[in-house]
């Protein structure tokens, strides 16, 4: 069954952005990119548990503030040292101005 | 044995340059040799989680074995490579056993300095391997008294995490502030003034000039004078590059092992790469350092190994480290004192980034501090803006609503 969450609106992230949202007791990414799409992931970096909205998102890449480590986002694919496994993501949706999280 | 790609010393950058070898394609041998038993671990947690974690610390493996083996790295443990015989190209080790090496890379890192004083006493510590941080951390009990010699990363980090466990703390700092090198004195203050609010005792100004022992504690008696008696001493007064290997073999060292911008040594088939070189940064006129940080240490390990299969890059990468002393988050990228101009940029409420412009505007450096990550997206821009030397418009640097990224796009 889907469940999903209304994380935020639209313009609360800038364009090739990122924010946190924190959702019964688990916290998340949400990003926009470049092209004006949504993704969700995990929250915390895979390395030391980082939270990755404070991390630059350059395309479709996002940075770990702490270290550098490389995801991609739209993937969630890690994309080498000192990141070695994946994040997890979720789909996303725009709907009557929201943007929605599927937590499964 | 076959030759191969030889690797001495497995810390953060041996071990990068070894799975680099393999990223970029080499299937010869590959080995990595190291003086500790255990797999390569991270360093950087040592003076903090394994400080301060309510479980028993462990070791945080860079990788585990299973990768050694997926890629087929030999990792030799426990083993001191006693010369090298540049003739027949041979690492011998102190085992007797010979290793044989179509190329080298020395990534044998730095020890803490040693301060002659402190050496006999059974009480004072320093920090470099796991091993030493849980014989520190065992003592860092409620109520302990620790006297920490030196007001740079290590200690700082230290005074921080012996706070959190409750020992009280003096850190004893012979120049004129803490964190001298490297870090712009108006950061230095924040974090002074921290640790000052967590009721650590900084005493400036002063060194640390004998060490009595007793049963249980160590006198220290200092340059002002007085005397503190305490449970144990740390001493935090800088690294020493490992170069014995590297002199003995002929190599050129200095404040180093000496290599040029390929991280090539003064022997064209041995490379020295991360704490224990020193090196030419392009960016600032070629100007040589060495340094100390942990992201180096990786960087200049895959850059050495892809330049020991023939790549001839040069390294270029911005200096960029990091501290962590109670909840601040402490980065600096680049090189501070080569800045004429700091302007600064406050980042919320609790953060703030000072951006380091030479003579002619370019951004040379930027430093910031502020809780948890808060300065780290800004970094990471202002690092992208220093590496193509931009001269940003100090009236943006400093405009708080000004987006940092829209200065990469100009």
């Amino acid at each position: 069954m889907s469940n999903w969450i209304e994380a935020c609106a639209p313009d609360d992230i800038d364009e090739e952005d990122v924010m946190r949202f924190d959702h019964a007791g688990k916290t998340f990414a949400i990003y926009r990119s470049p092209d004006d799409e949504f993704f969700a992931t995990d929250g915390l970096c895979t390395h030391e548990h980082i939270h990755l909205a404070d991390g630059l998102v350059m395309d479709e890449i996002i940075e770990c503030p702490k270290h550098n480590g490389r995801f991609n986002y739209k993937t969630g694919e890690a994309k080498g040292a000192p990141v070695c496994v994946n994040l997890r993501t979720y789909p996303v949706k725009v709907e009557s101005g929201k943007v929605l999280i599927e937590l499964g | 044995m076959k030759m191969g790609m030889v690797i001495i010393g497995a810390g953060e950058c041996g071990v990068r340059a070894a799975f680099a070898l393999r990223e970029s394609g080499y299937e010869g041998p590959v080995t990595l040799i190291g003086a500790e038993r255990h797999l390569p671990y991270e360093r950087p947690p040592l003076s903090k989680d394994t400080m301060v974690s309510q479980d028993h610390p462990a070791r945080r493996t860079i990788a585990a074995e299973a990768l050694f083996n997926e890629r087929n790295i030999a990792f030799i443990g426990s083993s001191t490579a006693s010369s090298i015989d540049r003739g027949n190209k041979l690492v011998k080790l102190e085992d007797d056993r010979q290793v044989p090496y179509e190329r080298l890379l020395l990534a044998t890192g730095a020890i803490p300095r040693a301060l002659p004083p402190a050496t006999n006493s059974r009480h004072c510590f320093t920090l470099r391997s796991f091993e030493d941080a849980l014989a520190i951390r065992a003592r860092l009990r409620p109520g302990a008294r620790i006297v920490i010699v030196g007001g740079g990363f290590i200690g700082l980090e230290l005074a921080a995490s012996a706070r959190q466990r409750g020992a009280s703390v003096t850190v004893i700092e012979p120049q004129g502030r803490i964190m001298m090198r490297g870090v712009p004195e108006e950061i230095a203050k924040v974090i002074d003034t921290r640790h000052r609010d967590a009721g650590v005792e900084i005493l400036c100004d002063t060194g640390a000039v004998s060490f009595t022992d007793t049963v249980n504690n160590v006198a220290v008696s200092l340059s002002n004078g007085n005397v503190i008696l305490a449970d144990l001493a740390i001493i935090g007064i800088g690294a020493t590059p490992v170069t014995a290997l590297a002199e003995s073999a002929g190599l050129e060292t200095g404040n180093g092992i000496i290599v040029n911008d390929r991280l090539q040594t003064s022997d064209a088939e041995i490379y020295a790469a991360g704490d224990c070189c020193i090196f030419p940064l392009a960016l600032y006129g070629g100007r040589r350092v060495r340094l100390e940080a942990w992201r180096n240490a990786q960087e200049q390990g895959s850059l050495a190994a892809r330049n020991m299969l023939g790549a001839k890059e040069q390294y270029q990468s911005v200096p960029w480290f990091w501290s962590d002393q109670y909840e601040l988050g402490l980065q600096v990228a680049g090189l501070p004192d080569e800045g004429k101009q700091t302007i600064r940029r406050d980042v919320g409420e609790a953060a703030f980034i000072l951006f380091h412009l030479a003579g002619d505007g370019r951004l040379v450096a930027a430093s910031g501090i502020g809780p948890g990550n808060s300065v780290g997206k800004d970094i990471r821009l202002a690092e992208m803006l220093i590496a193509r030397g931009a001269r940003p418009d100090p009236g943006q640097l400093a405009a708080s609503n000004v987006k940092l990224k829209s200065l990469l796009a100009a």
